[in-house]
């Protein structure tokens, strides 16, 4: 890019009105992976954060979502999606993609559903082993505005970066709250129901057939062995695609932590103090989850109990005891903190006491907090 | 465009009887629910409950 080219974009940009925090997605380098660094394709999955694959009514799809370190220059991972059995035959009625969905509070520059609404550019680096058309769509949650566009995927196995412009949609608005305001799709798959209509840049009413407009190339997930690469995804208000805004890992799952936050031991961590609290009765103890970031929701509580076994906690004697189901206490909960009632396999509280959740002797115990939109 | 598989959902309640979230079972992960309408599970217990799909059993 020449000197003049890019004071001519930095001026766009200004423009615009985001010289910093342009990017409106998270994550999109692919750094923070919570939950793990691979996970099936099951419709809903996260692997790394903020990001999932979604599907409908496929019959045989089976593979795998995973953090690479196969990415383009600048970028350490990317988000791959590898298919082990495929999928026959894509019917008129399947679907499946990667999203991420934007919550609507932080959508409010793009002053949609006004005469100001601001255009949007996507760009990203993309890899797979399949060539072709593939479709990107943005849905508009609260007054279902959809707008597509498609790529092209020109050579196999190879690097290539992509920008896309969105018309900003004047009729539709976003509502100014913390529910999902934009869902960002890559569609890898799209049967005639959802993909007919022709790709159109500028929003429109939803439907079912601009869900995946444009799109042609379902060999990803039709086709043993294939593969699927993005990472360095920008998402930014205007029409010019600026170079990758790099956030810092302890930005980025700070970013994360507000839709998802994970404790785990790890097997030097067997005693992992997850939390503090106080016991009520024998059987009875509330304790007190605080969150490194204030949560989008109160979230839901998931645990390791059945997974590695049960938890433990502290008797008023030091002694441990044995955790066998957590519950959320909602009355009591915030954003800020998840208060969590203890039930008890061995072992007794005594009412009054100080105690505490930990691992319970266990490698791989966590507590997982969700308040994904 | 985003369904849960939900497989079962039971009110918990705290230690004043009052009911404190609900077990669920979404996706084949058991959870603890929030009675949160902001909570994107809370939220599809209560639509598939309208819709007449799913039936929130009451605490033991």
């Amino acid at each position: 890019m020449s000197k003049a080219r890019g004071l001519a974009d930095l001026g766009n940009v200004y423009d615009d009105g985001a010289l910093s925090n342009r990017n409106l997605l998270i994550n999109s380098a692919m750094q923070v992976a919570q939950r793990g660094t691979s996970a099936t394709l099951t419709s809903g999955n996260f692997t790394l954060d903020r990001f999932k694959v979604q599907s409908s009514l496929l019959d045989n799809l089976v593979g795998t979502m995973t953090q690479d370190s196969d990415a383009p220059d600048g970028f350490a991972n990317s988000l791959k999606i590898t298919t082990t059995t495929v999928e026959t035959a894509i019917a008129a009625d399947e679907y499946f993609y990667v999203t991420q969905f934007i919550e609507a509070q932080n959508l409010q520059r793009l002053s949609f559903g006004s005469s100001a609404a601001k255009d949007i550019t996507v760009s990203f680096w993309i890899k797979s082993t399949q060539t072709g058309v593939f479709a990107v769509s943005l849905y508009t949650a609260d007054n279902a505005g959809i707008a597509n566009s498609t790529y092209t995927i020109s050579s196999a196995s190879t690097w290539e970066y992509k920008t896309i412009t969105f018309t900003g949609d004047t009729a539709r608005a976003i509502n100014n709250d913390n529910g999902l305001g934009m869902y960002v799709n890559f569609h890898l798959a799209a049967g005639t129901n959802f993909n007919s209509d022709p790709t159109d840049e500028a929003f429109e009413a939803y439907s079912d057939a601009k869900w995946a407009g444009g799109h042609v190339q379902n060999g990803v997930i039709t086709t043993a062995s294939a593969t699927w690469q993005i990472t360095g995804i920008q998402l930014e208000a205007g029409d010019t695609a600026t170079p990758f805004e790099h956030r810092s890992y302890s930005d980025e799952l700070a970013r994360c932590q507000r839709y998802f936050q994970k404790q785990i031991s790890t097997s030097s961590e067997t005693s992992l103090s997850f939390c503090r609290g106080q016991g009520f009765a024998s059987g009875s103890a509330y304790v007190y989850f605080e969150h490194p970031v204030e949560m989008r929701t109160k979230p839901s509580l998931s645990s390791s109990i059945a997974s590695v076994g049960n938890l433990g906690a502290l008797a008023a004697n030091g002694g441990g005891m044995g955790i066998s189901a957590l519950t959320t206490v909602s009355a009591w909960s915030s954003v800020y903190t998840t208060v969590i009632s203890l039930t008890v396999s061995s072992g007794t509280f005594t009412a009054g006491q100080a105690t505490e959740l930990d691992a319970g002797g266990n490698s791989g115990a966590f507590l997982s907090f969700d308040a994904e939109l | 465009m985003d369904n849960m598989n939900i497989t079962s959902a039971q009110y918990i309640e705290d230690m004043d009887g009052n009911n404190a979230s609900i077990k669920a079972t979404i996706d084949g992960q058991e959870l603890s629910v929030p009675l949160d309408p902001a909570n994107r599970h809370y939220a599809e217990i209560m639509r598939q409950v309208e819709a007449g799909t799913l039936v929130v059993t009451e605490a033991d």
